[in-house]
Formats: structure tokens, sequence, C-alpha cells
């Protein structure tokens, strides 16, 4: 029997669901006043949040389950049971457009099992996005999952159209990428990603006549990597990212606590997501972004090169440091009141303009928007000394969780 | 005792005007009562004055903005806050922009709840279809905002559904968009929008999109707060979604791996199987073998294996060091900074025809910042790698092979003494092939003045040298002996 748009629609997401990118922020302003119809720029808008407390930005599909390869962690494998569905492109773009005008989506996030071949595959998806952008005037936001193995130039077209492109790494390590997912090649991944760095490169640059060349993803490439399907610690993790944004400037690596999937492959734990660990990766990685730490930094507060599942990394590295505590809000430089737990960016940034009209008390930080209850241990302030707080003992704590009585039997 | 009565459209426009009205009189901001909608209160005022005063009244173009937004907050506090602050801005310009001060900071936080408010409009507005009879599709849509947002909030629905009737009404006024038109009406009744079967569709994907294993309701609360969820259609699926969650994972570790379906044996064995031979044959046997070469770590890091480029039956081969940066994303040698001074020197000392290759073939790099910082390859690492380099040479069979840097000459010759008295000369390789050992060109982009020039100029001779004994390799009559 024929599937219906809602049946496709219902295995299409589900099969969807794994991918934690939903981003739609950080491209080229676009509006619908000069024709077509939807608007993109800025920040990005998150229009409804599902009970896993992820945010729904874009329609993300898959445009069909069916495919040829085999990664143990992937519940479309072509090894797994589960039911299959294909959308037509028309498909696609109509409740992409029909989502849109209802103020449901920013646009379209697609991706696709591999069907027939790598270039197939990406020329449906390169076809959809063309669709959307030339007969339909579509100005939303579109993100497209670039195929790594498809031809130069079915990615340098989907380029044009979308303005993200991502390649998912998956693993953390090339080892467990060519156990779990014999088909995939590491080297091509990392290979689609320069090449794509380097055609967003070459689009900002002006020709000699000081013509631009065409946007190519205005909004970058991300990436995402399962944590806890193989064996890799959070300093295995941490390096790979990092390498990852010095090489291909990447504006995101996502994190996936991998999630049991139905019909799993027997190589893989049935556990439930570590949840908490992902958590401390995105806060790990928000450390090497915008806080100047280095991987090892982070990672070399515990020998077991994972992180602290009780309490955030900076404040671990902090507790590590205590030597270069406490700081003098009034004196210290930006790098090193990024450094301060309880101290985000904007905190920092606003502590360094009111600098200018005065110095900065107790009372001033709370107003500022500091977390003192966390950044009084590190500080000091023409009213405020922590004293012995700093070395105290039982400073961590103060601020891990109250430790599990364990059972005896 | 002055009061202003703000309406509910355009109060903006209208404190603006107040404001600047009392300033030019200088009337301090405890002599103004500011108030909203209806003027209910029990003692009569000063009625405002009727024209300018004396006194200069000036701003900022930040603080008009912050006003507009702020204004937007419900009740009273933001056009009184707004007014002093303006009023202290008159002789104290510094004050605002400091984020510790007391003003500053409680309009921001005001600022901050209306901008909240208003990208939640954004996000949650609903539309449904209405019946149109026109060229244009027109949609609806009811929504409550906790602040004044009507007339700032919905200019983005503009330029976003330009193509589109529509209208979004709410408890503070209604907001049409007709033929390109946006215009602001009194409040009227919710009105009655008919169904759509988009939403139908929406609320498939809604409860399929999400992941029953990870539940994180607290998330879902903070971002979505309970007071939207009455005008959001989705929400009505979420206690079924809930109530499911716990049952969809327990099947889900429930059930053991099913058995493979029929076909996948069949899928799987007609992809195309990356075969590796043990000695390739050719020049691209060789190349596509080492794209997969996991001799060494290095390949964990790099991005791709850089394999040699050039005249494949050229007499001349030259060897660099390792791949850097440029080279490693763009999959070829030669192609940044360094190979860009060695391809100048070779057209100033006229090569002709010649394979470049290097010594190494992965990147090694740490990253540091936003940087990938080159290090240069162990002794291991060239060990490994000179399995390729010899595979290169037995396939090119050049007369004479330059060395550029100390890697490349140790890799060729096993020879790891110190380059500066080697310089100029021939040695000879590992396979007996002739070697000119010299600068690697990032050598001479590192150092400064006239010992770069000096450099440069080495380099370019001996470069011109390996011309000159291949121009007359070439003029002799080939022997079985040319390319030892």
């Amino acid at each position: 029997m024929r599937k219906s748009l809602s049946d496709k629609l219902a295995i299409l997401a589900d099969a969807a669901k794994y991918d934690a990118s939903c981003a739609s922020s950080g491209t080229t302003r676009r509006d619908s006043r000069n024709g077509g119809i939807g608007s993109a720029g800025g920040s990005g808008i998150c229009h409804a949040y599902t009970p896993d407390g992820r945010c729904i930005s874009l329609l993300k599909i898959l445009m069909t389950n069916f495919c040829i390869y085999d990664c143990a962690y992937c519940i479309n494998r072509v090894s797994s049971g589960v039911e299959r569905a294909r959308f037509t492109p028309e498909e696609v773009v109509t409740l992409t457009l029909e989502f849109y005008r209802r103020n449901y989506i920013e646009g379209l996030f697609l991706s696709s099992g591999i069907i027939k071949s790598p270039d197939d595959t990406m020329a449906d998806i390169t076809r959809i996005a063309r669709m959307l952008r030339e007969d339909h005037g579509f100005k939303g936001y579109i993100h497209l999952k670039t195929i790594p193995e498809a031809s130069q130039e079915l990615i340098d077209e989907a380029g044009r159209y979308a303005d993200r492109l991502s390649v998912n790494i998956e693993l953390p390590k090339d080892d467990s990428t060519r156990t779990l997912a014999p088909q995939k090649r590491p080297e091509t991944i990392r290979a689609a990603m320069a090449s794509v760095r380097l055609k967003q490169q070459a689009s900002k640059e002006r020709s000699h006549t000081g013509k631009r060349a065409p946007k190519f993803a205005p909004a970058g490439q991300s990436t995402q990597m399962i944590v806890g399907a193989d064996g890799s610690n959070d300093k295995a993790i941490l390096t790979t990212s990092s390498r990852l944004y010095t090489g291909y400037k990447l504006r995101r690596v996502y994190y996936s606590a991998f999630s049991p999937i139905p019909d799993s492959s027997a190589m893989l734990p049935l556990i439930k997501p570590p949840l908490v660990r992902e958590h401390r990766l995105y806060q790990a990685d928000w450390l090497l972004r915008f806080y100047g730490f280095d991987v090892d930094e982070i990672t070399d507060v515990a020998p077991s090169g994972n992180l602290d599942l009780d309490i955030d990394p900076k404040l671990a590295w902090a507790l590590a440091h205590r030597g270069q505590f406490p700081v003098d809000v009034n004196r210290a430089g930006r790098d090193v009141l990024l450094r301060v737990p309880g101290f985000g960016t904007k905190t920092v940034n606003r502590i360094l303009t009111a600098r200018r009209s005065g110095a900065l008390r107790y009372a001033d930080l709370l107003r500022i928007g500091a977390r003192m209850g966390m950044a009084k241990s590190f500080v000091t302030t023409p009213d405020w000394s922590p004293g012995g707080l700093t070395d105290s003992a039982d400073l961590r704590a103060r601020f891990a969780p109250a430790p599990e009585q364990l059972s005896l039997f | 005792m002055y009061r202003v009565t703000l309406p509910t459209l355009g109060f903006f426009e209208a404190w603006r005007d107040a404001a600047r009205r009392l300033l030019t009189h200088a009337v301090p901001p405890d002599q103004v009562e500011w108030g909203r909608g209806e003027d209910t209160s029990l003692f009569p005022a000063d009625p405002l004055p009727e024209a300018d005063g004396l006194h200069a009244a000036t701003t900022t173009k930040e603080f008009l903005s912050l006003a507009k937004t702020a204004l937007c907050h419900t009740g009273t506090e933001a056009p009184t806050l707004l007014y002093q602050a303006l009023h202290r801005h008159q002789t104290n310009r510094r004050a605002l922009a400091n984020p510790a001060d007391p003003i500053a900071r409680k309009l921001s936080v005001l600022q901050k709840a209306v901008r909240r408010d208003i990208h939640k409009m954004h996000a949650f507005v609903r539309f449904r279809e209405l019946p149109s009879e026109g060229q244009r599709r027109s949609f609806g849509a009811w929504f409550e905002p906790d602040h004044l947002i009507l007339e700032t909030g919905t200019p983005f629905f503009a330029k976003r559904f330009a193509d589109m009737d529509w209208m979004i009404a709410t408890p503070q006024g209604v907001a049409r968009f007709e033929d390109g038109t946006h215009t602001f009406h009194p409040p009227a009744a919710r009105p009655d929008l008919p169904e759509d079967a988009a939403e139908a569709l929406w609320g498939t994907y809604f409860a399929n999109i999400f992941n029953p294993a990870r539940l994180h309701l607290q998330a879902m609360r903070s971002e979505m707060p309970l007071k939207y969820w009455k005008n959001l259609p989705e929400t009505d699926l979420i206690p079924g979604m809930l109530a499911d969650a716990e049952a969809r994972v327990e099947k889900m570790r429930a059930a053991m791996p099913t058995e493979v379906p029929t076909h996948a044996e069949r899928i799987l064995s007609r992809l195309p199987q990356p075969s590796v031979p043990d000695l390739p044959n050719t020049m691209e046997e060789a190349r596509a073998a080492a794209m997969h070469c996991k001799r060494c770590g290095l390949c964990e890091a790099a991005t791709q294996t850089v394999w040699g480029r050039g005249h494949a039956q050229a007499k001349l081969m030259i060897v660099g060091e390792q791949p850097g940066d440029a080279e490693d994303l763009a999959g070829k040698p030669f192609v940044g900074p360094a190979g860009q001074l060695l391809t100048d020197l070779m057209d100033e000392a006229e090569v002709v025809d010649s394979w470049m290759t290097n010594a190494v073939k992965h990147f090694k790099f740490r990253p540091t910042g936003k940087r990938r910082m080159h290090q240069n390859p162990n002794r291991h690492e060239i060990d490994h790698c000179r399995w390729w380099l010899d595979l290169e040479r037995r396939f090119v069979k050049p007369t004479l092979t330059v060395a550029l840097g100390g890697s490349a000459a140790y890799a060729l010759t096993g020879n790891d003494a110190p380059l500066k008295p080697r310089r100029g000369k021939i040695e000879t390789a590992h396979d007996g092939g002739a070697v000119l050992v010299t600068w690697h060109p990032s050598y001479i982009l590192r150092l400064d003045g006239p010992a770069a020039a000096t450099a440069r100029a080495e380099l370019l001779d001996d470069l011109a040298a390996a011309a000159d004994v291949i121009r007359a390799d070439l003029s002799r009559p080939p022997t079985a002996s040319s390319h030892v």
C-alpha cells in the first residue's frame, strides 16, 4: 500500500531525530520585500520545544531512510529492520513552504540515507534546495547534509543554495569509524570538510575586478559527533573537535549522546544516553571557542581524561589552579576575567565597560549579572576579599551535588 | 505636578513628544506622573506646556532605541525610568553607558523582558489559512503577548511574509498586512480561525521528531513557558508523548537486534570495495593506495594524504618536507606560500618538467587557538613514509632529485647531518640515484633581510644547476644507465 504524506512524515522525522543540530542562525540577511517568501539572518528562532528539551527551528527530515551503508550506530543502516519511506522532492518542497507560511519553522534541514550512490543522493538533495530557492523564491534557512563521497560539482552547487552545509564526523577516532561504519572513510569526511572550507574562503575573496564571488554556505559548516557509542574519552573527543575547528573553521561541533536505537546493532551498548556528559562537552567546547582555553588545560584536570560530571569544566579548572586566584576584578585583563567561574563573556564585557566609570564593588557585580555565588571565592573587589575561601578544602563540595548515600547491600 | 497618559498604540511617539516638551521646560522627574490607557488618577494635574521651553533637550540614538523597546513593557515603570535617565543625561552623559548604573541596569532588565517577549512572538505565532478571494493567500493568528509589542514585533512578519495577506490579533490590538500595507487597529474579539489541514501534519512532525530516550522537561518549559501553550496547536500532544515515552524506550531496550533483512547482504556486496594491492603497479594505483595509508599516526589528524604531482615521466624530481596547512586542505603539494616561492624560483631557473612531492605525505600540526601550527616530522614518520617515496621514485625514475631541506635529504639519503655544508652538493640516494641537496623554500620565508636574499639566491642557483643537469642529460643519447 502506498504511504500517505503523513505516514512518510512520521517515519522520516523519526529517523532524523538523532541529529543534534537545529540552529538557524548566522546567515546573510534576506527578506521577501523584493519578492519570494521568507527571511533569514540574525539569531535563529526556535518555534517549538519537544519534551526532550530540544528546540524545533527547522523542518528536520530525511529525504529517505533507505540506505546502502551499514553504520552500526545508525537506525537507517542497511541491515536494520526499520520501516522505510521516501519523499518525492515535491513533497519536501510543499511541506517546507506550507509549514513556513504558518510560522512553524525557520526553514529546512535536509539529510538522507544514501540510496543508489552518493552522487545520486547528493543530486536529489541539491535539487530540492534548488526548487525551493529558484522556483519558489524561498528566502528562509536551508541546511543540507553533505554526502562526503559526492562529487565536488554537486557540493559546490549545494553550497550556492544552502545557508549551511554539514558533514557528520560521527565518531571521534578513525579506528571507531572504520569498525562501526565500514563503508565510511574518515579521510574522505575530512577532505569534504576541507573542500567546503576552501570554497567558502574563495567566496569571500574579491576578483581582480573587485567583483565578489557568489555566496557559498554563508552560515558556515558544522558537524556532529556521537558520544558514548565507542570507548573514546572526553580528551579524545575535544581534541578531535579542536582539530576540526582550527582546520575547517567549523561553526559548531554538535555532541549527541548516543541513545539506544530500536532494532539496534549487536555491536553497541543499550545504554541510557549520557546526557550530563554531553552537557559537559558542550560547556568545554564553549571554553575552547570563546574563553581561550586549550584542550589540554580542560582535560588534564582529571587523570582519566574525562570531564568532571558533578561540576562544570571551568570550575574544575579553577579548583585545580587555585594559585591563580583570587583575581582583582578592577585590574585583571579580559583573558584572566574569562577564567573566573561565574563570569560569562557578557559579564566580562560589562565589567570592562563599567570599569571606565570607576571601581566596581561587590554590589555592582551583582547588578551586572555576575553569578557571585560561584565567583565570590575567586575574586576581590575594594569591599570584598574571599580570605581563606579560595584555598578552603571544602570549596568543591560547595558546588558539587551532595554525594549520594550508597546502599550497603 | 504634570501627568502624561500614554495611548495603547503609538505610545513611543507620545512619550517622546511629552518628554521633549517637559525637558525644554527643565521639569524634574519627580514632577511628572506617567500613566497608560485610561486616565484613572483621582487628582487633577497641570496641563502640559503648550510650546517648547528655553532649555535644549538632547539624547542619543542608542537611548531612543532603548526607549522604543523598554516602553513596550507594561506598567508605568518604563516611562518613569526613561524620563529620569533622559533628564540626567542633560548633565551627565556617561551614566547610562555604565552597565553597573542602577537606572541603566533596571532599563536593561525591562528591555530584556520585552525583547524576549518579541522573540517569543516571532516564534510562537501560529497562522491558519483563511479563505481568500484574490491572488494572495490569506492567514490569521491569535497571540497573547505579555507586553505591548504589537507595533514593535510585527514588522518582522511583514518582511517575512510579504507575498501573503495576514493578520495577527492580540488583546492589545490587531496588526494587518494587506497588499503590502501594514496597519494597526484597536483590539477586537478573538477571531474564529478555521481548521487548517497543515496543523495535523505539523502535529505529526512534532510528535515524531523527539527522542523519548532523553526527556528533559525543564529545558522544554523554560524555553516554551506554559503561558504560551494554550495558543500553540502542538502542545496538546505533549501529555500523550510523555505518557508513551517510557514505554517506547522500554520497547527499544527490549527489542533484541532483529534479523538482518535478506536484501542487506546483497546491497553491501554490490558496493565497490576499495582493494589495495600489495605492491601497486602504476603511479595511479600507488596514489589511490596512499589515500588510505595509516602507517603512522599522522593520518588521524591530517585531512588527507597529499600525493605528488607533475610529470610522472619527468627527469627531475623535487622532494620537500611535508604538506603544510594549505596543502593539507587542497590535497595538493606546494600550493601554500612556500610552494608559491618554489614555483617562482623554478620558473626563474627555467625548470621545465618535474615531479614534485614530499618526504612525508601527511600534515603534522598542533592546533593552537585558531591556527594549525606546523610541526616537523620525526625520523620514525619519515622512515614509514619512505615506502611511498620509494614507490614514486620507482615510477618516475628521475635522473636527478632535488632534496629541499633536512627532512627530504634524510628521507632520500639516510643522512641527517646538518644541511649547511651539504647544500649545493650531489649525494647518493638509498636507491643509488643522484640527490642535489638544497634549502627548503620555507626556510627562506623564515629569514629576514640579507640572509633571506642569500638563501634565495642559493636555492635559485641549485635549481638552475639541476635544470642544466637535466638539459645535458636530455641532449645525450639515451642509454640503459641514464637514470640510476
